[in-house]
């Protein structure tokens, strides 16, 4: 697996779109002919992937969220397999 | 998978709205009804937009706009932009025959997210034969005009008999448009391919050799094509889990309003589909006896109703069950495990034999009015 820079801007990918879906009380990202149901800490992550925050803004921004620490190698993680899947691009 | 299948389905995640079936080509392939011309008026723009409102309230996503030829719909451009304002990600399957600039610049300020282009063939001789119209020059030039306005790069190319020896031609092709991503998609025998199943129908051998060109391709191009080649389901000994289970997922609107779990269902007998005229999506979609007869598995029959991969597969599809067993209850024939099997066998023994004779023994029947 890619070894992600914690000073990496992620983006959602081009052709994906993120957004909330009442009717199945989860956030999904929707592709062509196509939807991946996220979890609450894939969501959490996704959510915040702006191109403007740093994978490590993101990271202090989840630690201070949900009063936890050493977030960095999960959160790093998930972004190498999201990017491995085109769900998110990393802009520099 | 010996879990039994609920009866109570989700949201009808993917709709698919047929706006016509009027289209510019005469596909032989087409699985559109064959009485299509019989069908009733098409629905107005303010009927489809209340069947777009209505099931994205139900939890629609994910919505595909084909037909027909979508773009025979002068209303495309309203119906994408109030499909975008209410979150579906919108699909446009499409021909290309009417993508102008114009329109396409509309669509995408309308909101359009994705568009997908059919081609019939790679040489412009058969591209022609096959959708009976001389389209394979607009084609190229509506694939620039996609790439102009930085959709992806999608095509779907129809495999049949006739076509499936040039699949590394149609992948040089597609690699030249540009394309990111390439569906090779085998005919699937209802509507018209059904009626010219015999004329299409590939022998085991075309379909291996286009398997070994596509992988050889891919080992070429790597990740920047992205080819899927969906194997025809006469070759398969399991069949396919069509739309996912009947009734779970998929909701589809032909040009009439008719509601369809499939759309191939028409076909089916004794089902009084619904029409969206005389009935709110939610109550087709959870209450409608024809959307309620393939769900769960207390319609299926032996061999299905024990058998382990029930809930993967759901039987298969219940088009092609009663194309070719005359009930929509028993098991796909494609499955090895159907007392009808041999229908499906005996179909790919026959094309084996004609694989030598002239494809047009017998007149393959284009789409069209009758």
């Amino acid at each position: 697996m890619a070894i992600v820079d914690t000073a990496a801007r992620p983006a959602i990918g081009g052709g994906f779109r993120l957004q909330w879906e009442p009717a199945q009380d989860a956030h999904v990202l929707l592709y062509p002919e196509g939807m991946v149901k996220l979890n609450r800490s894939a969501a959490a992550i996704l959510t915040r992937c702006d191109g403007a925050r740093t994978v490590a803004d993101i990271v202090a921004d989840l630690e201070r969220a949900y009063s936890a620490t050493g977030l960095t190698a999960d959160v790093c993680a998930f972004i190498a397999l999201a990017v491995e899947r085109n769900w998110v691009e990393l802009r520099a | 998978m010996s879990e039994p299948i609920t009866a109570r389905p989700g949201p009808p995640l993917w709709l698919l709205l047929e706006l016509t079936y009027r289209c510019p080509l005469h596909c032989v392939f087409c699985y559109n009804p064959t009485d299509f011309s019989t069908v009733g008026p098409e629905l107005e723009t303010a009927e489809w937009l209340r069947v777009l409102e209505e099931a994205r309230a139900l939890g629609a996503v994910q919505l595909g706009l084909s037909g027909g030829e979508p773009l025979a719909r002068e209303d495309l451009e309203i119906l994408v932009a109030a499909a975008h304002r209410l979150g579906f990600y919108t699909n446009l399957i499409t021909s290309g025959v009417g993508l102008t600039e114009t329109r396409l610049a509309a669509l995408k300020e309308a909101g359009l997210d994705h568009i997908q282009l059919s081609f019939q063939d790679s040489t412009r001789r058969m591209n022609d034969f096959l959708s009976s119209t001389r389209t394979f020059e607009l084609k190229s030039r509506v694939a620039a005009l996609i790439r102009k306005y930085r959709y992806p790069m999608v095509l779907n190319v129809v495999l049949h008999r006739l076509n499936i020896d040039h699949v590394e031609e149609i992948l040089g092709m597609a690699e030249q448009l540009g394309a990111e991503y390439v569906e090779l998609a085998n005919t699937q025998y209802y509507g018209w391919a059904w009626r010219n199943r015999a004329q299409l129908l590939p022998s085991r051998a075309q379909v291996q050799r286009a398997e070994a060109a596509t992988a050889r391709f891919r080992a070429r191009v790597g990740t920047r094509m992205r080819i899927f080649f969906v194997v025809p389901d006469y070759f398969e000994t399991r069949p396919k889990p069509c739309m996912s289970g009947l009734g779970r997922v998929f909701l589809g609107i032909a040009p009439d309003g008719v509601a369809l779990p499939c759309q191939s269902a028409r076909m089916l007998p004794g089902l009084d589909f619904p029409n969206v005229r005389a009935a709110s999506i939610g109550s087709i979609w959870y209450d409608s006896p024809a959307f309620n007869r393939y769900r769960g598995e207390g319609w299926m029959k032996e061999p299905c109703r024990s058998c382990p991969e029930r809930g993967r597969d759901f039987g298969g599809c219940r088009c092609q069950a009663y194309l070719l067993t005359g009930d929509a209850a028993n098991a796909d024939p494609v499955c090895a495990l159907s007392p009808h099997h041999h229908l499906i066998t005996e179909a790919v023994a026959s094309s084996e034999q004609e694989a030598g004779a002239p494809a047009f023994a017998t007149p393959l029947v284009f789409r069209d009015h009758r």
